[in-house]
């Protein structure tokens, strides 16, 4: 067994700094391989660093930071260091999540970017043991108004769809956003949901000298090749010309890869599975090895190849799409060929399962990579990169035609009309329409109302799933900014009736490597962490993006939240529209809002001012209300304050789709109800409607907990909705104008 | 009734179809995978929805050449009872099982949305549980489901009612934004001549638990356990 | 025996609502292409297929067409052959 210096194969160039340079690695990265291996590396052992220390696969910049994370509580089945975390759900289940981000690829070619963005979630989730079974998904893109747009909500929407609908896993929620800050960044964060039985969950951790490894699912293409550097470097002119790095997704071969390694998982002869994902092979078997503190050696001449010619060097680097690495008891590797292949998909013996600590790679019997374990994954580069808060001119002050009371009908009606007809806050429909949200009978509350609830069969359980973000807050402070995500991502859950349980995290950010973005990013981190430890919701997977920025203007900090929760009665669970009328129309909140980072400040051009402050206990404790009055029955619709403000979320209570219905409330104030109160956005404040007769009983779960309680007023079977004075309009015409924002830009185009 | 739910590689709606007769409508049902050929002694075949082959070349086109279809024309010959939804209806338009075709959405888009239907003709084993003129909501979710036929051939169809569902609106009304995808006569739902063969594309199996949206899928399922011997 | 090419073109039939076809068209006009007067979109397939001569080709070719490759409820064929 040679452990010499591995071989050149024809064709590969001389290694040198300049070389290690053009792959994206540093000067002192390329010193330190060199200091760890004790030799200069192969070109093919070059490639497989440049990937594999890439800020995409090695979280360089980010780890020290993420390790400050709670991540556990009772309920973690599988923290961080899976492929995704795991909840327990009760009755026996797990819930396996995680969001991840396809930023670039999706910037270049929107469709494939989206698609195979949900396609690599997905066998996150499915590499568990867990049949996915809810999707989700954050996308940002420019404003409409921006030439790319279009295209690029067609592409990225029409490949979500594409993909997700012929995997024939729902898409449940999500939220789209448009800004002029995504202009030349366009974010897609894909999330997705599945379920395990708890003592059924698959492990990426090798065991078992002499195990054999087993390549299963799509062959090998040259896809995607040096893709994880793509992400991990900004765009620039030429960007538009890496059309080839982006990978391509068959969702029929997923959908059978799915099955196919459900039922081998259930043969009980996979010891250990990992998905190809990023830096796919490389990834796939360095990782499983150094988990299980072994080693692995492949022989790549046998992997399977879509086209002839490929190099050792490119069947290590190929992001090929659909295609998972099974470690397999010695014996029965036969029981899992015959599975994958009733379902048509290759499985083949590539190696085995070492005990040398090795990461050996043979091609034609020749070692062409032969490198410690340790070296690719746990020995990477580990920064603390400078942070330092931006130079603030002046501390952001309120405009100063901010204040004037709203009176009259003028002003407020045409700011609700304005509103309700702005892109981010208008129906998503024609979004969520090219989405299947039904397929596998399990969703009681699909895409259009808050939270997504589903049920889970042969329980009582259901869960509550929403996803939410807040650049323009996390511009202005991005601590605040990342507090208030995590807010109101568990004050959605909790409006559905369901407890929140965990959290995973989408970070995208600038570039690491600028003080100013670092210092975004540690105090993101910081907010998460605190609002995570308040609602006592562990943060057990995630993802960060960095290098979202373009010629040196980045993205604003937008962190993403997705939250978790679990009703213990999911036939309790509660929607966002006003349901009888006669019904008492109630708020509650846990503070004042303001106009800063609100839609309307950017509608209309405004200077709000600071962030209005959050005090997590009472954010806390709101959540602990929602949940008990949900689970007693006493709720009949609640829904919370997000863009646009509390009149915008009046109206949106009138949409119920059965029949609309109307609002008679009055904000108090003696008449003085000025734009903060009708459009401030913040701190968490919920519009319920209530029984009249449970009224008293609902006031006293929130009072008792010190938290702002008033009847404002009651719903009305005229589909009339009226604010006090200032506002008394025909709930269709306002759904007419909230239908119909997005289509009607849409068609204007071409 | 004893109901015989095909998989194809890429069918979807297999497992909800399984759910809905199994376990809340309480008949017997089993899984027959495409490879076999023959049909366990199914009373009723059910061909669901998905995207069977990844939906290659056209809809359809390749799952009609599987093993199982053998059986199922000769079963359908015999007078067999089949009904085929969404991705089966399109199975059995391409297997000349059922007349007509179905082509891309007028829109282009994939849609996911309840929709109004009209029963036009309750005299069939799959529709005698309702009665003419009946209102359904069922959910549709496709991107091919608009239903051409040559002009002569639907208005024979029309006369001999083979046409059994309608796309309409709340109040029955057929109307142009009641169609969702174009379909020519807003046809939502066919039979064939002997009314032994019912294709449709809406989803009845995910119509049939009050706590997802709706049961009227229920009357669809219970035309056809009503007929079992 | 031989290894022919067989071009196949498939195509939406006259009088079948053929939407891509109008998105195209739409999008080729607002490019400035106001000189198009009409667009079908189709599939082209490209078959290799082993035969002793073209016209053995061309019959093995217009078999696969009846059988699978087009949908004469829907589309028209017609394809060109090697050698001819």
């Amino acid at each position: 067994m040679s452990t010499g210096a591995p071989v050149a194969v024809e064709g590969d160039r001389k290694v040198s700094v300049e070389e290690a340079r053009a792959h994206g690695l540093s000067a002192d990265e390329y010193r330190k391989i060199e200091q760890i291996i004790g030799r200069t590396p192969s070109w093919t052992e070059l490639g497989v660093f440049s990937v594999m220390w890439s800020e995409h696969c090695s979280y360089k910049s980010s780890r020290r930071h993420l390790k400050t994370l709670p991540s556990t509580s009772e309920l973690v089945v599988q923290g961080p260091g899976e492929n995704a975390g795991a909840i327990d759900v009760g009755d026996g289940w797990a819930a396996v999540f995680k969001i991840e981000s396809h930023n670039h690829p999706s910037f270049v070619e929107p469709y494939q970017g989206a698609a195979t963005g949900v396609g690599g979630i997905l066998r996150d989730i499915f590499t568990m043991g867990a049949r996915p079974v809810a999707s989700m998904n954050s996308l940002k893109f420019g404003s409409f108004e921006h030439r790319r747009t279009r295209y690029l909500l067609g592409g990225v929407v029409g490949g979500i769809g594409g993909y997700g609908n012929c995997v024939g896993v729902p898409t449940v929620a999500g939220e789209v956003m448009f800004d002029a800050a995504y202009n030349e960044n366009i974010l897609v964060n894909a999330f997705c949901l599945g379920l395990v039985r708890k003592d059924e969950m698959m492990s990426a951790r090798a065991r078992g000298v002499g195990n054999p490894v087993l390549y299963v699912g799509s062959a090998t293409g040259r896809d995607g090749i040096h893709g994880a550097s793509m992400a991990s470097a900004e765009f620039d002119k030429e960007s538009e010309a890496k059309r080839p790095a982006v990978q391509v997704g068959d969702p029929f071969t997923e959908k059978l890869l799915i099955e196919a390694c459900l039922e081998a998982g259930r043969t009980g002869a996979i010891v250990a599975i990992q998905d190809m994902g990023a830096a796919g092979l490389t990834s796939s078997s360095s990782e499983m090895a150094d988990r299980g503190g072994l080693g692995m050696e492949l022989d790549l001449n046998l992997v399977p190849l879509r086209e002839a010619g490929l190099t050792p060097y490119e069947i290590l680097l190929s992001e090929s799409q659909e295609r998972m690495l099974i470690v397999a008891e010695r014996g029965r590797e036969g029981e899992l060929q015959a599975v994958f292949e009733k379902w048509d998909l290759h499985a083949v013996v590539i190696g085995r399962v070492t005990d040398d600590r090795r990461w050996r790679m043979r091609w034609h019997r020749e070692v062409v990579a032969d490198l410690p374990v340790g070296a690719l994954a746990a020995d990477a580069p580990l920064y603390d990169r400078p942070a330092v808060a931006p130079k603030l001119v002046r501390d952001p002050e309120p405009s100063p035609n901010l204040s004037r009371k709203v009176t009259g009908e003028a002003s407020a009606k045409n700011a609700l009309r304005a509103l309700l007809d702005s892109p981010n806050v208008a129906s998503k429909k024609w979004v969520f329409r090219q989405y299947d949200s039904i397929v596998q009978s399990n969703t009681v509350e699909g895409p259009g109302s808050d939270a997504a609830v589903l049920r889970i069969k042969g329980s009582r359980r259901g869960i509550a799933l929403k996803v939410d973000s807040n650049p323009r807050a996390c511009a202005l402070d991005p601590y605040l900014g990342a507090v208030g995500v995590v807010c109101e991502a568990v004050c959605n859950v909790a409006c559905a009736g369901a407890r929140p349980v965990g959290i995973t995290n989408c970070l995208n950010y600038g570039n690491p490597e600028r003080p100013e973005v670092m210092w975004q990013f540690i105090r993101g981190v910081d907010g998460l962490r605190d609002a995570s430890l308040a609602f006592g919701a562990p943060v057990v997977s995630g993802n960060v993006s960095f290098y979202n920025e373009t010629e040196g203007r980045a993205i604003p900090p937008t962190p993403t939240i997705a939250v978790l929760g679990v009703m213990l009665d999911v036939s309790q669970h509660v929607t966002q529209f006003f349901k009888n009328p006669g019904d008492a129309i109630a708020i509650v909140r846990t503070g004042r809002p303001s106009i800063a980072a609100s839609e309307y400040a950017a509608v209309f051009g405004i200077d709000g001012g600071k962030l209005a402050p959050i005090e997590l206990e009472h954010e806390a404790a709101l959540v602990e209300a929602l949940v008990a009055g949900a689970e007693r029955g006493l709720i009949r619709s609640a829904h919370d304050i997000a863009e646009g403000g509390l009149a915008v979320a009046m109206a949106e209570a009138c949409f119920n789709p059965r029949a609309i219905l109307g609002a008679e409330v009055d904000l108090g104030r003696a008449g003085n109800a000025d734009a903060v109160d009708f459009f401030g956005e913040g701190a968490s404040t919920v519009i319920l409607s209530i029984a009249p007769g449970d009224v008293t009983k609902v006031e006293e779960l929130f009072a008792s907990r010190e938290i702002e309680f008033a009847v404002i007023g009651k719903v009305t079977r005229e589909a009339r909705l009226q604010i006090g004075k200032a506002i008394d309009e025909d709930v269709s015409e306002l759904m007419r104008i909230y239908e119909n924002a997005i289509p009607r830009r849409l068609a204007g185009s071409d | 009734m004893k109901w015989g739910v095909v998989r194809f590689p890429g069918s979807l709606d297999d497992g909800d179809s399984m759910h809905a007769l199994a376990d809340v409508m309480g008949e017997s049902a089993r899984i027959l995978w495409h490879k076999e050929t023959t049909l366990g002694g199914a009373e009723c075949v059910l061909l669901p929805g998905g995207f069977s082959y990844g939906d290659y070349l056209r809809t359809g086109a390749i799952a009609r050449f599987s093993p199982i279809m053998k059986s199922v024309a000769k079963f359908a010959a015999d007078g067999g009872l089949v009904i085929g939804t969404c991705n089966g209806f399109q199975i059995l338009c391409e297997a000349h099982l059922l007349p007509g075709a179905l082509t891309r959405n007028r829109s282009l888009s994939f849609i996911c949305e309840r929709v109004w239907l009209r029963v036009e003709n309750a005299k069939t084993p799959f529709t005698r549980a309702t009665k003419q003129g009946d209102v359904l909501r069922l959910p549709i979710k496709h991107g091919e489901g608009l239903y051409v036929a040559p002009e002569d051939e639907l208005r024979q169809m029309e006369e001999r009612g083979q046409v059994i569902l309608r796309y309409v609106d709340s109040q029955g009304r057929e109307t142009e934004s009641a169609n969702p995808n174009g379909s020519m006569r807003a046809i939502a739902g066919v039979a064939n001549e002997r009314f032994n063969v019912f294709g449709l594309m809406p989803h009845p199996e995910h119509a049939v638990e009050a706590m997802l949206g709706g049961t009227d899928g229920r009357k669809i399922f219970e035309s056809i356990a009503g007929g079992a011997r | 025996m031989f290894e022919l090419q067989v071009r196949v073109f498939v195509t939406p039939r006259k009088g079948i609502l053929d939407p891509q076809g109008r998105a195209v068209e739409s999008s080729l006009h607002s490019l400035g292409f106001k000189n198009v007067a009409g667009v079908k979109v189709g599939k082209y397939i490209l078959l290799e297929v082993e035969a002793r001569n073209p016209a053995e080709a061309r019959d093995e070719a217009k078999k696969m067409c009846e059988a699978l490759l087009a949908n004469p409820v829907i589309e028209d064929f017609r394809f060109e052959v090697d050698g001819e």
